[in-house]
C-alpha cells in the first residue's frame, strides 16, 4: 500500500517538474532568436525522440513479459512501410492494427 | 480574414486532434485501473492525470511507489521520461513564441506526445502561418482529446477491473506513434536520424532513469543536423 501523503507530495511534485520542463523554452527563450546550429537540430526532434520512445515498447513489449512478438513486429513495420508510401496517417495505423487483429484471431 | 484564418485552423486542429482519442483513452483508462490496484483512490488517480498530463511518467512514478522505492527516486525517475518535453518545447518555439505568456503556459500545460506530434508536422508543412494561426491549431489537437484523458482515467479508477491484455491495447501507442512519423521521413537527413536514434536507444537500455531514450534522440538529432549542414535540406 502506498501512503496517502506521499501519493499527494509525488503528484504535486511531478506537476510542477512536468510543467517547468515543458515550459523551459516556450516560457523563457519566446521569440528571441536562437542560433541556427540549434534550430537545424531541433528539426529532427519529433523523428528522433517519438522512434526512441516506441522502439523498445516494439522490440520487447511489456504485455509479452519484455520477450519479443513477431505479430507486434511485424504489425510495426506494416505501419511504417504503408505510412512512408502512402503518407496517410489513418491507413497506416489501419494497417497495424489489422496485423494485430489477424494475428489475434488467427488459431 | 485573419479572425477567419484562426478559426480554420482551429477546426482542422480538432479534425487532426479527434483519431486520437483511440489511443489515449485506452491509456487513460489503463492508468486508472493500474492506479486502484496501486491502492490509489479516484480522486487521486484523477489528481495524476489532472495536475501531471504526461502517461508514460505517470505509470513510471506508479510502478516505482508501488516497489516502495525511495521518493526522490520516484520523481527523478519520472522526470527523466518527461525530459523529452523540453525538447518538444525547445522545437516548439520557434512556432509559438511569439505569442503571449499565458497562452505558452497553456501549450506548456498541455504538450503531450499526441499533441507536440501532430501540431510540428502541421507546422513544418506550413511554416509561415502566424503565430495566433499555430496557437489555434495546437488547441484544437488538445481539446478534444483531453477529456477523454481525465475522463477516462477517473473510469478506470472506478472499475478498476483489468482490461485484458490480450487485446493488445498496449500496442496502439507505438503503432500510432510509427504511423505519425513514417510519412515526416521524407528526406535523407530525417531517415538517418529516426535509424540512429533507433539504434541507440536498442543498444543503451541498460543505462537508468530511462536516459538512454534522451542520449539516443540527442545522437539522432546530432546526425540529422551534419547531414543537413553537410549536403543542405
Amino acid at each position: 500500500m502506498i501512503e496517502q501523503t506521499e501519493i499527494w507530495f509525488v503528484i504535486v511534485a511531478l506537476g510542477i517538474g512536468s510543467f517547468l520542463l515543458r515550459f523551459l523554452f516556450l516560457g523563457f527563450i519566446g521569440d528571441r532568436p536562437m542560433p541556427p546550429w540549434l534550430l537545424r537540430h531541433l528539426r529532427y526532434t519529433a523523428v528522433t525522440v517519438l522512434p526512441a520512445l516506441v522502439a523498445p515498447l516494439v522490440v520487447w513489449p511489456a504485455a509479452n513479459g519484455g520477450e519479443t512478438d513477431p505479430m507486434r513486429v511485424l504489425a510495426a513495420a506494416a505501419t511504417l512501410f504503408i505510412g512512408f508510401w502512402t503518407k496517410n496517417v489513418i491507413a497506416a495505423m489501419g494497417s497495424g492494427a489489422a496485423v494485430l487483429l489477424i494475428a489475434h484471431y488467427l488459431p | 480574414m485573419a479572425q477567419s484564418d484562426v478559426m480554420s485552423s482551429f477546426w482542422r486542429g480538432v479534425r487532426h486532434g479527434v483519431p486520437f482519442i483511440l489511443v489515449v483513452g485506452p491509456f487513460a483508462l489503463l492508468f486508472g485501473v493500474i492506479a486502484a490496484e496501486a491502492g490509489l483512490h479516484v480522486t487521486e488517480a484523477l489528481a495524476f492525470s489532472v495536475v501531471v498530463i504526461a502517461g508514460a511518467a505517470q505509470f513510471t512514478a506508479l510502478q516505482l511507489m508501488g516497489e516502495n522505492a525511495p521518493t526522490w527516486v520516484v520523481l527523478l525517475s519520472a522526470l527523466a521520461v518527461n525530459l523529452r518535453m523540453v525538447m518538444y518545447s525547445a522545437s516548439l518555439t520557434p512556432h509559438l513564441g511569439g505569442i503571449a505568456l499565458w497562452k505558452r503556459g497553456l501549450v506548456a500545460y498541455f504538450l503531450v506526445d499526441q499533441a507536440y506530434a501532430v501540431s510540428i508536422l502541421e507546422y513544418e508543412r506550413d511554416p509561415d502561418a502566424s503565430p495566433a494561426v499555430k496557437f489555434a491549431y495546437f488547441i484544437g489537437v488538445v481539446l478534444p482529446i483531453v477529456p477523454f484523458w481525465y475522463g477516462l482515467t477517473a473510469a478506470g479508477a472506478l472499475v478498476g477491473a483489468a482490461i485484458p491484455p490480450e487485446l493488445g491495447l498496449d500496442f496502439a501507442l507505438p503503432i500510432a506513434f510509427i504511423a505519425m512519423i513514417a510519412p515526416a521521413l521524407r528526406t535523407n537527413a530525417h531517415r538517418a536520424a529516426a535509424t540512429v536514434s533507433v539504434i541507440l536507444v536498442l543498444c543503451l537500455t541498460w543505462i537508468p532513469f530511462n536516459l538512454g531514450l534522451i542520449i539516443a534522440a540527442l545522437g539522432g538529432m546530432a546526425t540529422g543536423a551534419e547531414i543537413e549542414r553537410r549536403y543542405g535540406l
